[in-house]
């Protein structure tokens, strides 16, 4: 090609000519640029960086293999992104009122909170829930709190996110009962349980039982769904909590993918075809601060995911080889110093996954370094979407920055980074494997200390941390969560337990027993168990029993 | 002290907040620093806390917490300190510690919260500064 090798030459003249002699007088910045995932980046990128593409194989057409440029033929063209800030506070009455506002401000879906306890499996009156009851998100301890949380909400019509692994069966079971009292059956609900127990061993550690059984119980979801739930998303396999826990943006990419391996497999293992459950699968990322990166980070795991799923397990219906992500942005970049700062952080990773092709969207509150967000801090977060929707245009063409000479490169080197990790797992025997001998929390952990020491030693800028400093009083209006309402969720549960019906428990006790000793789906068990009011805390207590409970690796 | 004692530190996560990433690089910096360091883990109540600080023979203990759940944890370990006669071991905190919570942990005992941003070596420096030996 005549063109190239004139590009190719041209390039070297300036580098030897214009370019260097700019440098000799005027140094730059900095010896070398990196990405955050330390990909090091050249002054400029030209057609030679992309010249070995194959558009087709390489890039596609939005709504078609290996969907770089997107997983819908007309992306937000047709429809804006889902807005879906995650909320959820103390009481199930409280979250309610507060799913009903953002429902009136334009919010399009649903995000539940749950407190530690409930995530974790234990009622509010046990020990361990001391001081975390309706901290975090809202307690559930059984099905009567859940009737509260979507009372006057039409299940029918709002799609519903629950951040819930552990125990996410026995919620989706709470979900269907209420439904069901709604009037709306199963197969009309739309939604998504996170369901991702592999993160939770490496980075957000909500977990309960030990790997074995956790896989079997996300199986056990996946069967049945894929059976009598069509529209709900069983799984989200989460890039997200390991990127906050300090991973890079390829072990984001390399971990989550790696775990949703896992899942693939563990579902095939068990005995499902891999197009029966795989369209149903989605996936959650961080967007964080390094702008081009985080774009390319999201075309290259959707390529990636479609190259596994066609190639590795040999799916045949292309919708199983469609990465469908939400994102939100990241709060470990958050400061409490300057917080109004932090509105600006969060619009440039907001465009970021917008530019990255995402499906839904929360943004972080400016406030969120310093406690849980006000209503005022919310807002703002969710008109910072809908400007971008509404206002800009970044919507108005399909994966804009394609063709980019610097990010179609910087997308190529993260799906090769991030496969080249993957291999790394694989050959331990698996996430699974990797997790219990310690190595993907060992990784996550490197970086995050080094990310720290870059940061304390000031070869990264935080503004407002580091630099541009200002003497600040904090003069914050924070939400508080008032802490009797912990002692009136106990009061609550108490007086439930004494108004149903215990030999009706019981009996539903002790048929889950018997179901998780053996190799049947759970699922229906647990749908009956929850809707005579069994609680979370002693369902789990059953099952604690049978699977028992995982410990985690000393990586320090 | 004299300077052939290690500084001993036990990192502590009470409640079942899983947020570690803090806990786990503020361990390594420590450790880093030349200090020994103990990390409990996650999922600690007050009373495990306080029995490893005394089993360990720790002049540091330090928390961390980013679940909301300081105001009743933290209290918690400094009342069981002075119950075991264990308070002259250095207590700081660190996590999603509004203004307002700081004063009052400090009223309880707490010598130092520290908050999100700070450097590593302020953590450092002050454990040097202010470790009772």
């Amino acid at each position: 090609m005549n063109e190239k090798k004139e590009i190719k030459d041209a390039l070297k003249d300036w580098e030897n000519t214009t370019l260097s002699e700019t440098i000799t007088k005027y140094p730059e910045r900095k010896e070398e640029f990196y990405t955050i995932s330390e990909i090091p980046l050249k002054q400029i990128y030209t057609p030679l960086d992309i010249k070995e593409k194959d558009y087709m194989a390489d890039l596609g057409f939005p709504g078609e293999f290996p969907f770089t440029r997107g997983v819908q033929p007309t992306m937000y063209r047709g429809r804006f992104w889902t807005m879906r800030q995650y909320s959820g506070f103390a009481t199930a009455k409280e979250s309610n009122q507060r799913f009903r506002f953002l429902l009136d401000q334009g919010q399009t879906g649903l995000s539940v909170a749950f407190d530690l306890p409930t995530q974790i499996g234990y009622d509010s009156d046990h020990l361990l829930s001391q001081g975390e009851v309706g901290k975090v998100g809202v307690a559930i301890d059984s099905l009567a709190d859940m009737e509260v949380l979507f009372d006057r909400i039409p299940l029918d019509k709002v799609s519903t996110s629950m951040t819930i692994n552990a125990p996410a069966a026995i919620l989706l079971a709470m979900y269907i009962a209420v439904a069901e009292k709604q009037g709306v059956s199963m197969d009309k609900l739309r939604g998504t349980i996170q369901n991702d127990i592999l993160k939770e061993y490496v980075a957000r550690g909500t977990y309960i039982f030990p790997p074995g059984p956790s896989m079997r119980l996300i199986t056990d979801t996946f069967k049945f769904c894929s059976e009598n739930m069509p529209r709900w998303n069983t799984i989200s396999i989460s890039g997200y909590h390991i990127r906050e826990a300090g991973s890079t943006a390829v072990q984001e990419v390399a971990f989550t993918l790696a775990d949703g391996i896992a899942y693939v497999q563990a579902a095939i293992d068990a005995g499902l075809d891999v197009d029966s459950f795989a369209s149903r699968l989605s996936f959650f990322f961080g967007s964080h601060s390094d702008f081009f990166e985080e774009i390319a980070k999201f075309r290259a795991a959707r390529r990636l995911w479609a190259r596994i799923m066609k190639e590795r397990f040999h799916a045949k219906d292309e919708q199983s080889c469609r990465m469908r992500f939400h994102t939100q942005t990241a709060g470990c970049t958050l400061t409490s110093q300057q917080p109004d700062n932090n509105v600006v952080r969060v619009t440039l990773q907001a465009l970021q996954a917008v530019l990255g092709g995402t499906q839904s969207l929360h943004t972080n509150s400016r406030d969120e370094a310093l406690s849980l967000p006000t209503r005022e801090s919310v807002q703002i977060a969710l008109r910072t979407q809908q400007i971008i929707a509404f206002e800009t245009g970044a919507g108005d063409t399909i994966d804009p920055l394609a063709g980019s000479y610097f990010i179609e490169t910087l997308t190529d080197e993260i799906e090769q980074r991030a496969m080249e990790y993957i291999e790394q797992i694989d050959s331990m025997g698996g996430a699974p494997a990797a997790i219990e001998k310690g190595f993907i929390q060992r990784e996550i952990h490197e970086s995050a200390y080094a990310f720290q020491r870059a940061v304390d030693e000031e070869s990264r800028i935080v503004v407002g941390v580091n630099r541009f400093k200002v003497d600040e009083e904090q003069e914050f209006d924070y939400l508080r969560i008032d802490p009797a309402s912990e002692t009136s969720q106990i009061t609550q549960l108490l007086y439930m337990k004494g108004s149903r019906e215990i030999t009706d428990v019981v009996e539903a006790l002790h048929r889950i027993k018997k179901v998780a000793e053996s190799d049947a789906n759970l699922m229906p068990a647990l749908i009956d168990a929850v809707k005579v009011y069994a609680t979370l805390g002693e369902i789990c207590q059953v099952l604690r029993d049978v699977f028992g409970e995982y410990r985690a690796p000393d990586i320090l | 002290m004299s300077s052939s004692k290690k500084i001993r530190v036990l990192v502590a996560k009470p409640g079942l907040d899983g947020h570690d990433r803090g806990a786990k690089v503020v361990a390594r910096a420590l450790r880093d620093a030349g200090m020994e360091v103990i990390y409990t883990g996650l999922r600690q109540t007050p009373e495990m806390i306080v029995e490893a600080a005394i089993q360990e023979d720790v002049d540091v203990i330090g928390m961390s917490i980013l679940s909301g759940a300081h105001m009743a944890l933290f209290p918690k370990v400094m009342e069981l300190l002075k119950a075991e006669d264990a308070d002259d071991i250095l207590v700081v905190g660190g996590g999603i510690i509004p203004e307002d919570d700081i004063t009052e942990l400090k009223k309880c005992g707490i010598n130092e919260i520290f908050g999100p941003g700070t450097p590593l070596e302020d953590i450092v420096k002050y454990i040097r500064e202010n470790v009772n030996a």
